[in-house]
């Protein structure tokens, strides 16, 4: 079953007198449980395409699917209610709030969702638990290596049980032998049947997805097929 | 929706914690606004209830008319050997009684200040030449003993009464009632105490009283002693003299003051109009006085309310001023936290979620600077009231005014940061480091 369907996905910027088509014609189908990676240099449109599939963004040519909705001309209250519930973000730079402290930060999109404190406590907790941080609930981000700090982040991208998990280069900002164990840990998550679309440059990662969209100057340039 | 409300003020107030010294340092401005909003109409209130009380003593049914001495007469008849006549007469009071329909009581009154002892205890005190119905018109109720009788008028009874503060002051243990006391040369017994008045109900001794008040020796009034008017005649009478460089001044008044009670409040103002004109029939120099509480009152609301408005005004600015030290503040957050809010609108954040957070904090701010405020602005009038000797009257209304003024300013205030909090673009928001 199709998660992500876009047709004819294209995005323009007006720059004063010029138009930049970031984005153009982009079709591409993700099914349920695939592990998909797009790479391209910078000034692709991966970023833009990532925003987009992200509902971040909306576009101004083609239609996006997602989950069989389409979200492609949605309100801000809508738009953010498809964010919250359906798309879990995993950033380069973690993206924690300094003040909050872990489980505080897992319970963030919970909150938008208007589940009970209770219940988003508990959630939360659990998650923490089962991305090995169980020990440090209380600490404050800026108390956690990179490595951990990502963690969290992948744990609250976690916590309202989305559609799609969405990577703008998670392992960008770690060394290698972090990297590696956050690479480790999204390969469980899709042994468990989630859905990942992370971009990236790391060849690593290229490798261990079983599609890649390679992108060029706004389009997909080829798809390229691993045989794992 | 509750739910999510309830967290994001949650959330609000654990901000302000975090960042306790620019919060409490950002409410001081509401603290101060609301306080003197309180304090400014606690003070304004009791300045002109006090007002409005001592003008009230007068009675608002009355017009009150006072001997004054002409001011061109005095250098004029400095070396002559005559009498200078002026001011209100009994002629007058009799002609006020008989013509105006709507006069109810006419209380003509002699006023003068002497001495008085009992044993060897003395005190000055206003000597009040006055008629029965006196009490009817002045605020004067008897506490013990009776009142000037028409009897006492006609046999000119050398009977007083006396009023609290001076039976205190001059006997200290023995009842006052039946005893005489001794006014400058003469004997009065007294026969009934009385509830003390304030001093604009008497004449006062800056009032018309002032011309002659030659018995005046110094010191401060102790009380007043009501005789009747036929005995204040009989015993004082009329002609006062004084030597200043030789010259040998002599005057003679008859009453110092007439107080005219009229039928209603309505009829206060054409009373006034026909009194001038029947009296300025028989007054050629300018010798007296009219004085009008009900239009004092008039004149007490409109300053008031001038008073209300420039206190009003001033309060309303330092709120003002404290209202923009919260939306600089908040606009600072607001930049500061740009990424923490693009990082909550990817997460799932609707717009009205952000505006809720950043509100929630300025209301948080202001209603807690207000709470302190209203504490602060109710200690503020006892103080002032306690150091100042003024009187203060804190009202609800001012509480809640100062309260909702301060809600008010935290809306408007928070709403533009808010807004711009909201309204910014996540991707450009999560871009900025």
């Amino acid at each position: 079953m199709a998660i992500v369907q876009t047709e004819d996905l294209g995005r323009m910027y007006q720059m004063g007198e010029a138009t930049v088509h970031a984005l153009s014609n982009v079709s591409i189908t993700i099914g349920q449980g695939e592990y998909v990676a797009i790479m391209g240099p910078s000034g692709s449109g991966k970023s833009t395409l990532l925003n987009l599939l992200g509902c971040l963004d909306q576009p101004t040519t083609g239609r996006y699917l997602l989950g069989g909705q389409d979200v492609s001309r949605l309100d801000d209250r809508r738009l953010s209610a498809v964010r919250g519930r359906r798309i879990g973000f995993i950033f380069q730079s973690y993206n924690l709030i300094a003040q909050l402290n872990i489980i505080e930060n897992i319970e963030v999109p919970m909150i938008y969702q208007g589940v009970p404190e209770a219940e988003s406590h508990d959630r939360a907790r659990e998650l923490a638990h089962q991305v090995g941080l169980g020990s440090r609930i209380t600490h404050r981000p800026a108390e956690l290596s990179g490595g951990q700090q990502q963690r969290v982040a992948i744990a609250r991208a976690l916590a309202n049980d989305p559609l799609i998990l969405l990577g703008d280069e998670p392992t960008g900002n770690l060394d290698s032998q972090s990297g590696a164990e956050i690479l480790d840990t999204l390969d469980a998550l899709h042994r468990q049947g989630k859905t990942l679309i992370l971009v990236t440059h790391d060849e690593h990662i290229g490798r261990r997805a079983q599609r890649v969209f390679h992108m060029f100057d706004g389009r997909i340039d080829r798809i390229e097929t691993n045989g794992h | 929706m509750l739910l999510r409300l309830r967290r994001t003020v949650k959330l609000g107030a654990k901000s302000l914690w975090l960042h306790r010294l620019r919060s409490t340092l950002t409410a001081l401005g509401i603290v101060f606004g609301v306080a003197s909003v309180i304090a400014m109409l606690a003070i304004g209130e009791g300045a002109s209830r006090e007002a409005r009380e001592q003008i009230a003593r007068l009675g608002a049914r009355n017009i009150i008319l006072r001997t004054i001495k002409p001011a061109d007469e005095r250098t004029a008849t400095a070396n002559t050997d005559s009498v200078q006549a002026y001011g209100l007469t009994y002629a007058d009071a009799q002609r006020i009684r008989h013509t105006i329909p709507d006069v109810v009581e006419v209380v003509p009154q002699r006023l003068m200040t002497f001495q008085t002892w009992y044993r060897n205890r003395a005190a000055t005190v206003q000597l009040v030449g006055t008629v029965p119905w006196h009490t009817d018109v002045h605020p004067v109720s008897l506490t013990r003993g009776r009142f000037l009788t028409p009897v006492d008028m006609d046999y000119q009874q050398k009977v007083a009464i006396i009023d609290k503060p001076l039976a205190e002051h001059l006997f200290a243990v023995d009842d006052p009632i039946g005893t005489d006391i001794k006014v400058s040369d003469k004997y009065y017994r007294v026969v009934g105490l009385a509830t003390a008045v304030g001093r604009a109900a008497t004449a006062g001794p800056a009032g018309p009283g002032a011309g002659d008040a030659r018995g005046s020796e110094g010191g401060t009034i102790a009380g007043n002693v009501y005789i009747p008017l036929t005995a204040f005649r009989k015993s004082f009478g009329e002609v006062t003299v004084q030597y200043a460089g030789g010259a040998r001044l002599a005057e003679k008044v008859e009453l110092q003051e007439i107080t005219v009670k009229v039928a209603s409040t309505d009829v206060v103002l054409p009373t006034r109009d026909i009194l001038d004109t029947l009296l300025g029939r028989f007054h050629e120099k300018k010798d007296f006085q009219v004085v009008v509480p009900l239009e004092l009152l008039r004149e007490a609301a409109r300053t008031k309310r001038i008073f209300n408005i420039v206190l009003g005004s001033i309060a309303a600015i330092s709120l003002l001023v404290g209202g923009m030290g919260i939306m600089n503040i908040m606009l600072a957050t607001v930049s500061e936290r740009t990424r923490e809010i693009g990082i909550r609108r990817a997460l799932g954040a609707t717009r009205r979620d952000i505006v809720f957070q950043f509100l929630s904090e300025t209301l948080l701010l202001t209603l807690t600077g207000g709470l302190f405020g209203i504490v602060v602005g109710l200690v503020l009038p006892l103080i002032v009231s306690h150091v100042g000797q003024m009187p203060t009257v804190t009202t609800g209304s001012s509480i809640v005014l100062a309260f909702g003024i301060s809600a008010a300013v935290g809306i408007t205030f928070g709403m533009y940061p808010a807004w711009q909090a909201a309204t910014m673009d996540p991707i450009e928001s999560l871009r900025r480091e």
